[in-house]
């Protein structure tokens, strides 16, 4: 770490190299898509991981523990293979561009755009955040929204006043982790980002391509600072612990 | 403002086939306390749920509330107040905001509310309480705060699972006491449920006792205690002895003596008698004989346990000053008006 930060600050220009990120274009615009891409997958994440983990949890029916168990799948895979399933599904030669010629007479490309990054960040985000809520879905008191709607709480009110609340440690810790992953994933926006670049694209091809190693620290430091940044404010506002190693 | 409530033939099986609650019909007449009083699993609670309207009946039952059929209506358009026994309070929200909060998905205006909640909270003694959170009160004030909350958007009844179980036994019955002065001066029609007879009985107006689903007796509480009708509510509610003897020339005879008889029929017999309509006396002045098998001290008054008059113990209480020892004769009266026949 202090190393990474002595040689970006070494630099020709010294601690002007992170000036750089702020001025060249190229670095800003990767900095704020990869920001933007990691908090609006968290959102989504987090909306959909909450409306399928309370649903799972609450419900029985045949199937439940295999649907559970599938989801845990995209766990397993590395960022690599989730790219080149976003490819197989929503690539020049995928499954949505096939149908789509068939309906329309025109392929629908998305997998190389935000999209598809979307697509891919996703699904490999999704289950780590499916299984802490339903873990906190659980532990909910039952009785707690028996009393809301005794007292006249319509279902959207019982969501807002009394699931959400209750779901809140876990939206923090889960939220904070999926936006921490999200900002560091590389293989699937190795494979994928031919359009736009993310952050860790950006430090590889500095690094390696063009041998620019002052900026690949600086934008290496500024990485982490995020990351982490997001993962202790999490863990102030819940107050409780969440882990810090992403 | 109170309702009736009436149950007509409302049973209640769960998706895994149990029957949890019987078809039942039950009529509470508006301003009464009712308490449904039976042992775990009786579908005491069942029932409340039902009332409230967060299990609908069986097809074919029906939930009335003054006449209108409410069985479709859902429980937050039915208006009823509900206090469980663990509290059930909103810990994202302080004491105020939980007494505010039927009021606040009712839409009042912010004054029509504040003026409420400062009266609800008034009402129940925690005024100053109204910022804290509901995890820094304890659980006597945390249930003041259920209630508060409950009454606060004014409901038609008042239903309350087991509200006191999960308080200490001093606190449990200044409660109680609360409780039922609460209810005498708003006259709202309530149905408490619990498994504890003496609060059934310090309560109610009138008790339904359960067993299996079903409705073993209903009645006033010296009703209940007094005359049960089956052996089940006479051994739940309160303590009962057992003589098991044969009925021989007008009197029960059992093995430690015997004692007139007034009822009908003869042979074998098995009565039930209560603690209390047993005297101790004075060796030569008793019906029958035994022998202190354990005794326990009180403080007012000292329990024995009573072996060899009949089959079983015997419990017998006094209030005599006494020390019982284990392995002690005792002597014994019993009430002939006391000893019941019951055939289920």
């Amino acid at each position: 770490m202090a190393r990474l930060v002595a040689v970006a600050a070494g630099g020709p220009a010294g601690l002007a190299a992170y000036g750089v990120i702020v001025t060249e274009p190229r670095y800003l615009r990767s900095l704020v898509s990869t920001v933007v891409l990691a908090a609006v997958v968290t959102a989504l994440t987090l909306v959909i991981a909450t409306i399928a983990g309370v649903f799972l949890q609450r419900n029985r029916f045949p199937g439940r523990s295999v649907l559970v168990a599938m989801l845990t799948f995209p766990l397993a895979f590395p960022g690599v293979v989730v790219g080149f399933m976003v490819i197989m599904l929503a690539g020049r030669q995928g499954l949505i561009g096939d149908l789509t010629r068939l309906v329309t007479g025109e392929r629908l490309v998305f997998a190389y755009s935000m999209a598809g990054l979307l697509t891919g960040y996703l699904y490999f985000s999704i289950p780590r955040v499916i299984l802490t809520v339903m873990a906190a879905a659980e532990k909910l008191d039952p009785r707690l929204e028996e009393a809301a709607r005794s007292l006249g709480a319509s279902s959207w009110q019982v969501v807002r006043d009394v699931i959400v609340p209750g779901l809140r440690p876990a939206f923090l810790s889960a939220g904070a982790i999926c936006f921490a992953t999200a900002m560091g994933a590389f293989g699937t926006a190795f494979t994928l980002a031919t359009e736009i670049e993310v952050l860790p694209m950006t430090i590889y091809t500095e690094f390696t391509l063009r041998a620019n190693i002052v900026v690949a620290a600086a934008l290496s430091i500024i990485l982490g600072g995020i990351t982490w940044l997001a993962l202790a404010l999490a863990r102030t506002a819940a107050g409780s612990s969440v882990a810090a190693s992403a | 403002m109170s309702v009736a409530i009436k149950l007509v033939s409302c049973a209640k099986t769960f998706a895994d086939g149990t029957r949890a609650v019987g078809p039942l019909d039950l009529e509470i007449p508006p301003g009464e306390t009712i308490v449904f009083l039976g042992p775990s699993g009786c579908g005491k609670t069942t029932t409340l749920r039902l009332i409230a309207g967060l299990e609908s009946p069986n097809p074919g039952g029906r939930v009335l509330f003054d006449e209108a059929d409410v069985t479709e209506i859902s429980i937050e358009r039915r208006n009823v107040g509900m206090v469980f026994q663990s509290y059930a309070l909103f810990p994202n929200m302080t004491v105020g905001g939980n007494v505010e909060y039927g009021l606040r998905v009712r839409k009042l205006p912010a004054a029509a509310r504040a003026a409420r909640v400062e009266e609800m909270l008034g009402m129940m003694k925690i005024g100053e309480l109204r910022h804290r959170r509901v995890d820094q009160l304890s659980g006597g004030q945390k249930q003041r705060v259920a209630l508060a909350r409950a009454l606060a958007p004014q409901p038609r009844v008042l239903l309350l699972d087991e509200p006191l179980t999960a308080l200490d036994a001093k606190l449990r019955d200044a409660l109680r006491v609360e409780i039922d002065a609460l209810l005498r001066r708003l006259r709202m029609t309530a149905v408490y449920v619990t498994h504890d007879q003496a609060e059934a009985m310090a309560l109610g107006d009138r008790i339904v006792v359960m067993s299996q689903g079903q409705v073993a007796q209903v009645g006033r509480p010296r009703d209940i205690y007094f005359a049960p009708q089956s052996r089940f509510v006479a051994e739940f509610v309160g303590t009962m002895n057992r003589l098991h003897g044969v009925v021989r020339n007008g009197h029960l005879e059992v093995m430690g003596g015997r004692v007139p008889w007034r009822g009908r029929g003869g042979g074998e017999v098995e009565v039930l008698f209560r603690p209390e309509r047993a005297a101790i006396v004075e060796a030569g002045a008793g019906q029958v004989k035994g022998r202190v098998a354990t005794s326990f001290f009180l403080g007012d008054r000292t329990r024995l346990l009573v072996e060899g008059v009949s089959s079983g113990t015997l419990v017998v209480e006094t209030t005599d000053r006494r020390d019982w020892e284990p392995g002690q004769d005792v002597h014994l009266v019993i009430d002939p008006d006391a000893l019941l026949t019951l055939d289920r």
